[in-house]
């Protein structure tokens, strides 16, 4: 163990795969420092997936190479599996079997003796607050219980590097919020976490460095602020709650901001870029929409979100290759323009 | 990127001896199999497709069809019972299709095979477990085929050899059930799929009717295809009559499915996406 204690955790270089004519991955390269942890974001069918699968063991690439913890993910697949844990898309736990019945099934199949294998249940089911429903068969619980579930059984082997792929997807607010403290908690532990995902927020929240993937290629690598400073400057943000003044206000605070204010008809929400002047405009946009009597509330200033970083870096919003009518993250659909106009 | 490459590829640890890895197999098939077992156990649907289905077909066949169907020489009791032995077998074989392709797209099988152990495991329990199941569903339909008339013809060493026969038989469409489950990957289409080859090569054959009642041209299909040779065999176990040749004939044919289709699983287990 102590010869692989330098170099990252996962280091990839190179990576291609497709599949007939879709070029999943056109050549990615990634390292992961032992103990951080790394985001990567990027829409759907940005190749995400593809990569988590090949550092997973679960598909060959193409080209270039793949290893976790110093191992070659093609060529000493065996090891690799011994020191990874993987929590994919959807919960892959046994529905007609119990919470406990589930995680002491996959200690059996690593090899842990019988009390052993029920130990490490209990363990597990007590961290991820399932011991009340330990003893229910899985179908019976909530998406986000499911899902800790699925995380609970990628850490029946107590592995070094941990992959999650979208760990959040599905959920509802209140059970992401509670995953990302799970999340949290276990990178606290030390293990190196590769998470993928599509929510911008969320690879700010949890990751130490963040790589955004689109098309198959890395087209950004750095950390939330590095990102966040490719937009340059901060944005002001109020929310208009009659919508029938919203012209007014937006007219009233026009000459303020840096380019356009962008408005969202359905929250209400305003929003312009205000550059390196941030509290100075914050007064005179109170100053304007007073003099204009239009009401406001929550006027914030903010950092550029990823949102924005995203809007910069691609041209087009994150979630733009998103299927319709999935109807799960509708806060997020505003795709602001204006601050990717005031970054140009 | 030089200074990228400098962490040196740790070389391979080897991999446990082979006593382990034997080992391993072994236990990590038991508990595929036991997983397997306790589903079963737990979904009501399941239970009646292997417990009520195959005594509802026996008693359809023996007091609806039964009056209309003449057969020489026996009663079509006991004419009829090694047949839907046979074909109860092969149907159950349904729930291996369905059961894999099911775990194929929950992501269950990704999470087996991004873990450290026998990969063959996942199969062989599968195999091991439906294979268990069907034994109970052939004990059962003996168990009813007695309350309803039947009787064993031929001695108890032949009978048990026709319930062994049945069971192989059994594995043997479970080896192409697995493989179709594994290729096709999804649970409407794997069902679909089951019936447009199950049904016609059952009941196609010599399973509830004397082939000799069929035309012409589909008794050519049904007196040489596989279900019919190894059903034939089992009735003769059964109820007496020639046994050599259509034995021989039954172990080629099987023989043969486990050699193409063993194979062919394994390898849509190893690409299964």
């Amino acid at each position: 163990m102590t010869d692989m204690s330098t170099g990252p955790a996962i280091l990839v270089e190179g990576l291609t795969k497709s599949f007939g004519d879709v070029h999943a991955l056109r050549g990615i390269d990634l390292s992961v420092p032992r103990g951080t942890v790394l985001g990567v974001l990027g829409p759907n069918g940005a190749g995400k997936t593809t990569a988590v699968r090949i550092l997973t063991t679960l598909l060959q690439p193409d080209g270039g190479r793949a290893l976790v913890e110093g191992r070659d993910v093609v060529r000493d697949a065996a090891a690799v599996r011994r020191s990874i844990g993987l929590s994919g898309q959807s919960a892959a736990i046994q529905e007609e079997l119990t919470g406990r019945e589930n995680l002491e099934l996959i200690g059996r199949l690593y090899h842990l003796s019988w009390p052993q294998a029920r130990s490490r249940a209990a363990e597990l089911l007590d961290q991820f607050e399932l011991t009340d429903a330990a003893d229910r068969a899985a179908k019976t619980y909530s998406g986000g219980m499911q899902r800790r579930l699925d995380l609970a059984a990628s850490l029946v082997g107590r592995p070094q590097v941990l992959f999650l792929d979208e760990p959040t997807t599905g959920l509802d607010p209140r059970a992401r919020l509670g995953m990302w403290d799970i999340i949290r908690s276990l990178v606290a532990d030390g293990t190196t976490l590769l998470l993928t995902t599509q929510y911008l927020d969320e690879a700010d929240e949890l990751a130490d460095e963040i790589v955004v993937i689109d098309h198959g290629q890395v087209i950004a690598a750095g950390t939330s602020e590095d990102l966040k400073g490719r937009v340059g400057g901060d944005v002001l943000e109020f929310t208009v709650p009659d919508r029938a003044r919203i012209a007014d206000a937006v007219s009233a605070i026009a000459k303020i901001g840096e380019g356009e204010a962008h408005v969202d008809e359905e929250t209400g929400v305003i929003s312009i870029g205000v550059g390196g002047r941030g509290s100075e405009a914050l007064i005179e946009v109170v100053r304007a929409l007073d003099g204009a009597g239009v009401a406001i509330q929550g006027l914030s200033l903010r950092r550029p979100s990823l949102d924005d970083v995203f809007l910069a870096l691609t041209g087009h919003a994150a979630e733009e290759e998103e299927q319709p009518a999935k109807g799960r993250r509708g806060r997020r659909r505003s795709a602001k323009k204006d601050t990717a106009g005031a970054t140009s | 990127m030089t200074a990228i490459t400098v962490p040196a590829v740790q070389p391979p640890v080897g991999d446990p001896n082979l006593f382990t890895r034997a080992r391993w197999a072994v236990s990590d098939t038991l508990t595929i199999t036991r997983r397997n077992l306790l589903v079963w156990v737990r979904v009501p649907a399941y239970i009646m497709f292997t417990v009520i289905q195959p005594v509802m077909f026996v008693l359809l066949f023996r007091y609806v069809f039964g009056g209309a169907i003449p057969v020489k020489g026996t009663t079509y009791v006991n004419f009829l019972m090694p047949g839907i032995i046979g074909q109860s077998a092969a149907f159950a074989t349904f729930g291996t299709a369905i059961a894999l392709a099911q775990e194929l797209k929950k992501g269950v099988i990704d999470r087996l095979k991004s873990m450290p152990m026998a990969r063959s495991a996942v199969l062989a329990g599968r195999l091991v477990a439906d294979t268990g199941r069907m034994f109970i569903t052939i004990l059962i339909l003996v168990g009813v085929g007695y309350a309803v008339g039947f009787r064993f013809q031929n001695g108890f060493g032949l009978a048990v050899a026709m319930v062994v026969l049945a069971t192989i038989f059994g594995l043997a469409i479970c080896c192409i059930a697995a493989f179709t489950g594994l290729a096709i990957g999804d649970e409407e289409s794997v069902q679909a799929f089951g019936l447009i080859w199950l049904f016609p090569l059952t009941f196609v054959s010599s399973a509830f009717v004397p082939i000799s009642t069929m035309p012409g041209w589909l008794q050519a299909f049904a007196k040489n295809q596989p279900v019919t040779i190894v059903i034939d065999t089992m009735r003769s176990m059964a109820l007496g009559g020639p046994i050599a040749t259509n034995l021989w004939l039954s172990v080629a044919w099987l023989g043969g499915i486990f050699i193409v289709f063993v194979p062919l699983a394994i390898r849509a287990y190893k690409r299964a996406a």
